[in-house]
């Protein structure tokens, strides 16, 4: 972030007395107050390159087009990176081992409830959806509460909801929050219900296997601010350029294109529009906080809040490379329920909020 | 000592694998590094979160890439 002495501590790990407060955390003392300096500088900083360095025309189209991205651009890539330090020092307490052990054997409804709100914060990467479903259900943890799980700790995360509320509102973060809950709820309830235990695999229940402890886990401040320090170079790596791309374009939209435009196609009277969207969006991938710029666009453009929001959790929820991996430990039958019900519980959503708002 | 990285082939896998090869070798202890790829191999060996760093038979890290000064720490 703003020039933290991270790369010394490779080049010299015995390094001198006085930068132990600094290395354990002191440079967020300065970091943070240059964090809120800058963010608050950014429109007229914004407005200062696009009308008086770029001597563009304010209230003209490329004037306005890019003022936008020079605000746009920095202010959420700065929102996210704050955030994501912020989760993922936090994250650091929640373990998947915990998560699993608490819904170890709880049958029922309330095990769905508890593994779909417990989605939303635990860490998950989809890469590690084939070990982590085995090493919840070998341990005792139901299907279905594995399955609302599942559903929900990719589309409901912590960093796609704390950038809707910053670019949203409150509002639309905790619609998505609420909706992406109950169809994580409700899926895993149905497959429990279901029963279709006889549908794994053979090997995931027959395989050696031996449950994680999670005890290697470092513990102590600065250890996890460690952590939190490279899950954040991590994420930011891996979406920054998506959120510019997603920004640039609503740029170009925002100056050129009408408002009006997407309504035809996305708006609440087109009865196909979210069928559509959850079509489009389910084989896509992309993490929750990569497609959100997209998601601005296409309501500042006149698409249906309900219709963007399906959207954005099929991109989010399902994708191929998902259900290729998890087609290793489902049959095909499970793995189409799956799909189906998630999908439907995606589409009834956005019907919801076309009609409600 | 006996270096095992657990992961399917994603990118972290590869960083990890990577990393811990140089963090071996300044080192400069004699080593084996082993690539796991195999799903009933990963769960096999007590890790659910890949990439997992396993030393002599003990998960020493999992779910995330730690830098080669850390992973020195942990192969001491």
């Amino acid at each position: 972030m703003h020039g933290e002495p991270k790369t010394c501590a490779c080049a010299a790990p015995t390094s001198v007395q006085g930068a132990g407060f600094w290395k354990s955390g002191g440079w967020l003392l300065a970091a943070l107050p240059a964090w809120f300096g800058l963010y608050l500088s950014l429109k007229p900083m914004a407005d200062w390159l696009a009308f008086r360095v770029m001597g563009l025309q304010a209230g003209s189209r490329l004037g306005e087009a890019v003022a936008f991205f020079a605000y746009d651009g920095p202010k959420v890539l700065l929102l996210l990176g704050l955030v994501v330090l912020g989760v993922s020092f936090v994250q650091t307490y929640l373990s998947p081992e915990r998560t699993r052990d608490l819904l170890a054997k709880r049958t029922g409804a309330w095990g769905n409830l508890l593994a779909a709100l417990l989605g939303i914060a635990t860490p998950f990467c989809s890469c590690s959806a084939v070990p982590l479903f085995i090493g919840f259900v070998r341990v005792g943890v139901p299907l279905g509460a594995t399955f609302s799980f599942l559903v929900s700790a990719p589309m409901v995360n912590e960093v796609a909801l704390f950038l809707l509320l910053g670019l949203f509102g409150w509002r639309v973060a905790l619609l998505y929050a609420a909706t992406g809950v109950a169809i994580a709820f409700l899926s895993g309830w149905i497959i429990g219900r279901l029963r279709m235990e006889r549908h794994l695999e053979p090997w995931v229940m027959e395989v050696p296997f031996v449950a994680s402890s999670g005890a290697e886990v470092p513990t102590g401040f600065a250890a996890r601010l460690e952590l939190a320090l490279q899950a954040t170079r991590d994420i930011v790596a891996k979406v920054w350029l998506f959120v510019l791309a997603g920004i640039a374009v609503g740029a170009f939209l925002h100056g050129y294109v009408p408002a009006e435009l997407l309504a035809r196609f996305m708006g609440k009277s087109t009865w196909w529009s979210v069928p559509l969207a959850v079509l489009i969006g389910v084989p896509l991938y992309s993490s929750a906080a990569g497609i959100i710029p997209i998601v601005q666009v296409l309501l500042a453009k006149g698409a249906a809040l309900g219709t963007a929001l399906a959207f954005m959790m099929a991109v989010a929820g399902l994708s191929l490379p998902e259900t290729i991996i998890l087609r290793k430990v489902l049959r095909p039958r499970l793995l189409a329920t799956f799909l189906g019900i998630v999908s439907l519980g995606i589409a009834l959503v956005g019907y919801l909020f076309n009609t409600l708002m | 000592m006996k270096i095992e990285i657990l992961g399917s082939g994603c990118a972290k896998c590869k960083l990890l694998a990577e990393r811990a090869e140089e963090a071996a070798r300044a080192l400069g202890v004699p080593y084996t590094l082993v690539k796991i790829t195999e799903y009933p191999d990963i769960v096999a060996r007590g890790v659910m979160t890949t990439p997992g760093l396993v030393v002599d038979g003990v998960v020493r890290s999992q779910g995330h890439v730690p830098t080669v000064a850390a992973i020195q720490e942990l192969l001491r």
